[in-house]
């Protein structure tokens, strides 16, 4: 039997908005997904730390503060420095389209703006964790 | 990563490590035996504490105060957190970190969600090795910490050395369950939230019940000598009555020490751990060859027609030649 | 002949009325009949809540004149002022902040210039959490969502030139509220304006940080604390202060419904009035300056009638179940903003429509003053141009379209006056539920609010993903390259280190010991029983910053942690 895939969800920075963080997080658990929640206002040293605990595949990052240049290179780096290069670190929130390029070519998987069907999101994390599996332990 | 490469980081105590063996293990990924045996002789260290109780009981809160004050007083903490898997769906929304987001950036501390993944009751079948694969890491103390229905709370006190049974001023109706025998697994109650109304009368129905308690008919073998659980108030959120519980938790520790019972209860939990194993193997051995199935199916006319029993059917399974008995010592 | 009597006159008109009643019941029943073997559209009909009659008659509502009343009566269903917009328009007031005070205050001028009549502070998220620009936790937030205020110097240059005796300003803070009005109230000071000269409002409604936007400090009751101080200290020495603004845009913005948006903020307001009274102030000192904020969503005729039943539930709790007997108690005036939740960031144009008919809806409403978002607000903070266009759209609104002329104009429309008495019935059976829920604040506690305002959220973006709601260039009507299409702001990445700088100026140019002995005294007043404010007042006259005054008081308060969520 396939195991879930295991998705942690955090709000970083001390934007308090989580309506997102929760409709995705309670989205991802409806696709099957074993999704932990960090709840709010979480360093990157917060969310890095427990991304290595459980032992998440993916890291998702909802920013609407436009801290996301800041938010998102640290905590690829904190994770890097973990020896977790393996996770996929993904979000969204309000991003523009060229922040959304350039943290792309760092390391960052894909970002997901206003509108965004949870579908979507749902679907690009599946294929994402298709194509990897073969090298899970 | 080869096990080698893996257990060679593990002794490192990389946490990357530590996660990743927590999850070959619940994934029962294949190597998963291998792990658990060679991390068997570094465990047995730990002090393993089992926090329970229904939902919104605060057993997270209690278990981030616990881990504060065993930080203060220079301990590691490792902890489980198990929260139920949708029946529905097979997903699982884990939040317990939020409430223990006080030690959550400890380096002393590691906190690990598991989901029950299709377990009956609130205790994932994986706890257990976590909480095994934690305390071969070396941490001090080792929380499993569980939602209570039903059948976990005998789970957790199985897989514990004291188990703490948390409620409300709400649990009400939890005392009626506890009645019906629950009451026995734990080693300590706590009364939650002791600031609210109802606090005093859910202390008092669990003392009388406690004590209508004749000779306690041990689901999980007691000490000879009797050990009364105490009932403790707290309030998790402010702190108060933190330090009572960690003086009954320490006064339990010793009884079980003084009276021979810790040893008693860790060789039943070792044996309770084989049986299981043996159980587990046994059904995989019986099943993994499609020839059992084929042939069951082949019964299942006869059976319909009342022609055999399912008891008879079942004696030839476990006779057939190719089946257990041939790995059978 | 007799002279009939009254009860005659009535007896007769009852009667009439019966008939006439009768014979619609009649109509009704055929007309339902052909309803049902109509065709119709395939989608869901629904408002916020779910479901809509698709016609609403005689039978459904009962204009009573009695409870209906005029504009300027009591319960003030059709508005607060007897003249409606005739004699004052509402306030058009765009809420803005970004970067430093500096730049925030060339943005404020500039709006004011074209015409805007209030001000409304936007503060970064570190302001409204209670840090100061150069801690650590504002890394990559400083200036970003809002203006970076840290000190009493920066609150001077964000009013400089800007005359804060004559302009009213309405400050977005919570958590800190208190001590963000303190460096208000000092700023205005150091250009010789008293207190009671000054005009506006600090949102300061912390409960509703609680159960939806989450930007506190404190934990409930000493946060609750703060705010009757504020109504207290300002009762006497800021009359013409709004001392708070209950809001119910946070809550919707969160995911809520209409009828519980109207519900919950109404409990919240309740809450607030019973704590003022607790501390032992007569209600009619502190009520008249309680305001409130109400986000006016997608939803036309659903958001008028929330208006309006709104006022008639605060008026009459107000006068019969806490005995106000100053009519400027039972009057609810409010703010309201176009629903930013609304606003799409595919074909951005399209969002100028949408909070056209949403303003349109605030007039409709009675509201006092508005906030019209911006085109680009999903996609970055807004720019001049879109900000003029959104100021343009309430002008228009005001000055073109007539609906100024006359007050509520949709008073008794069947529809209108039965959604009315629907929402203020739900709203009290609410209330109930509150109460056994324990209360506002043990409500909060258990997540009761929160999982209700979640559960409502998720249920929205299901509907939205099985197209049962539309939203236009989104799940329908949409376009290949919908993206970005409008130009945006950047603001400026130095701000953080502009007030990083500024800040280790002012720590070294003031007065250390001055400082010190203010955060001294504050934390004593913290615990002690007597109000904070002139306390506050103090630290910031002393040069304390925004993080040294939030710890002081945290050192007796401790921190609010999230208990629960889902």
């Amino acid at each position: 039997m396939p195991r879930p895939i295991r998705v942690l969800v955090a709000k970083p920075g001390l934007d308090g908005h989580d309506r997102g963080a929760k409709v995705v997080a309670a989205a991802l658990r409806d696709a099957g997904m074993e999704v932990i929640y960090t709840g709010l206002h979480q360093t990157p040293e917060m969310i890095a730390t427990a991304a290595v605990q459980e032992d998440v595949d993916v890291v998702g990052l909802s920013i609407l503060s436009g801290a996301h240049m800041t938010l998102f290179p640290r905590v690829r780096e904190l994770l890097h420095v973990a020896g977790r290069d393996d996770i996929l670190l993904t979000g969204g929130g309000i991003i523009p389209q060229s922040d959304m390029e350039a943290l792309q070519r760092t390391g960052v998987g894909r970002l997901f703006g206003p509108g965004t069907s949870t579908g979507d999101l749902v679907r690009y994390i599946r294929e994402w964790f298709a194509e990897r599996q073969p090298q899970d332990a | 990563m080869t096990s080698a490469a893996l257990l060679a980081e593990f002794r490192a105590r990389r946490p990357a490590a530590l996660a990743r063996a927590i999850s070959i293990v619940e994934n029962r990924r294949p190597g998963f035996e291998a792990i658990l045996a060679a991390l068997y002789p570094s465990t047995g260290r730990a002090r393993r504490i089992g926090v329970t109780g229904p939902p919104g009981a605060g057993k997270s809160t209690l278990t981030a105060q616990l881990t504060s004050a065993w930080r203060a007083a220079g301990h590691t903490v490792g902890i489980v957190a198990v929260d139920p898997t949708s029946p529905y769906t097979g997903g699982a929304l884990l939040g317990d970190r939020i409430r223990m987001e006080a030690v959550a950036l400890d380096d002393g501390v590691y906190i690990r969600s598991l989901a029950t993944r299709g377990a009956g009751g609130g205790m994932s079948a994986a706890a257990a090795d976590a909480a095994d694969v934690l305390d071969a890491f070396g941490f001090d103390r080792v929380i499993i910490e569980t939602v209570g229905v039903g059948q976990s709370e005998l789970d957790v006190a199985q897989a514990t050395d004291s188990c703490l049974l948390v409620l409300v001023p709400e649990s009400g109706d939890a005392i009626q369950a506890l009645k019906a025998g629950l009451m026995e697994v734990a080693d300590l109650f706590v009364v939650n939230k002791a600031d609210r109304p109802g606090a005093d009368q859910i202390r008092r129905d669990i003392e009388f019940t406690l004590r209508l308690r004749a000779a306690p008919a041990a689901a999980v073998p007691r000490a000879p000598a009797p050990w009364t659980p105490p009932v403790l108030a707290t309030a998790a959120v402010t702190g108060t009555g933190i330090a009572d519980v960690l003086g009954a938790l320490d006064a339990h520790y010793a009884y079980l020490f003084e009276t021979g019972s810790l040893a008693e209860r860790r060789r039943a939990r070792l044996q309770a751990r084989v049986v299981d194993i043996v159980d587990r193997r046994m059904r995989e051995r019986m099943w993994e060859d499609a020839a059992a199935t084929t042939w069951l199916a082949g019964q299942l006319d006869a059976l319909a027609a009342r022609e055999t029993t399912p008891f008879a059917v079942a004696d030839a399974l476990l006779a057939r030649p190719g089946g257990l008995g041939r790995r059978t010592p | 002949m007799t002279v009939p009597t009254s009860t005659d006159v009535d007896a007769a008109g009852e009667a009439v009325r019966g008939e006439e009643l009768e014979r619609l019941r009649a109509e009704v029943a055929v007309w339902r009949a052909r309803y049902a073997a109509g065709e119709l559209r395939d989608i869901a009909f629904v408002n916020s809540d779910g479901p809509v009659d698709p016609v609403f008659t005689a039978l459904d509502a009962s204009p009573d004149v009695a409870t209906l009343g005029l504009p300027g009566t009591f319960p003030f269903t059709r508005g607060i002022h007897p003249t409606g917009y005739r004699g004052r328009l509402w306030t058009m007031r765009q809420f803005a902040g970004f970067g430093s005070a500096a730049d925030t205050n060339a943005r404020y001028k500039f709006l004011l210039e074209r015409g805007q009549t209030g001000l409304s502070v936007a503060f970064d998220f570190p302001t409204l959490m209670g840090y100061d620009s150069d801690h650590p936790r504002a890394a990559g937030e400083v200036g970003k969502c809002g203006v970076a205020i840290s000190s009493l110097a920066d609150m001077e240059r964000l009013f400089e030139g800007i005359p804060l005796g004559d302009v009213s300003t309405s400050m977005t803070i919570n958590g800190p509220a208190i001590i963000l009005f303190a460096f208000y109230v000092a700023a205005a000071e150091r250009q010789g304006v008293p207190a009671a000269r000054l005009r506006g409002t600090i949102q300061n409604d912390i409960l509703k940080e609680y159960m939806a936007q989450h930007a506190w400090v404190f934990p409930v009751e000493p946060a609750l604390r703060l705010v009757v101080d504020c109504f207290e200290w300002a009762a006497e020495h800021a009359p013409k202060w709004n001392t708070i603004s209950i809001s119910g845009y946070h809550i919707r913005e969160a995911g809520s419904t209409a009828p519980q948006e109207l519900a919950f903020t109404l409990a919240n307001a309740f809450a607030y009035v019973e704590h003022g009274l607790a501390r032992g102030l007569a209600v009619d000192t502190f009520a008249p300056q309680l305001s409130f904020f109400w986000d006016v969503h997608n939803d036309f005729f659903e958001e008028v009638a929330k208006m309006r039943a709104a006022r008639r539930i605060w008026a009459r709790h107000l006068r019969e179940r806490y005995g106000a007997r100053d009519p400027r108690s039972w009057m609810m005036r409010f703010h309201c903003q176009t629903a930013g939740v609304t606003l799409t960031a595919q074909q951005p144009l399209n969002n100028i429509a949408r909070v056209a008919y949403q303003a349109m809806a605030a007039a409709f409403g009675g509201a006092q003053s508005l906030h019209t978002n911006s085109m680009d607000e999903t996609l970055a903070l807004p720019t001049e141009t879109a900000v003029e266009v959104a100021l343009r759209t309430q002008q228009i609104l005001a000055y073109e379209t007539g609906v100024a002329n006359v007050a509520d104009p949709l008073g008794g429309s069947y529809y209108v006056e039965a959604l009315t008495d629907r929402l203020e019935a739900g709203a009290e059976a609410q209330f109930v539920e509150i109460a056994r829920a324990g209360g506002v604040v043990r409500a909060i506690e258990t997540g009761w609010f929160q999982r209700r305002i979640a559960e409502a959220a998720a249920r929205h973006q299901w509907d939205l993903e099985q197209r049962r709601r539309i939203t236009v260039g989104v799940n329908a009507f949409t376009t290949e390259d919908a993206g970005t299409t409008i130009p945006t702001l950047l603001v400026s990445e130095s701000t953080a280190a502009e007030q990083t700088a500024r800040l280790s100026a002012l720590r070294s140019a003031r007065d250390g010991a001055r400082a010190d002995a203010a955060l001294g005294a504050l934390t004593a007043a913290a615990r002690s029983d007597r109000n904070i404010f002139p306390a506050l007042l103090d630290a910031a006259r002393a040069e304390c910053t925004l993080f040294e005054i939030r710890s002081a008081m945290e050192v007796v308060f401790g921190t609010y942690r999230e208990p629960i969520f889902f």
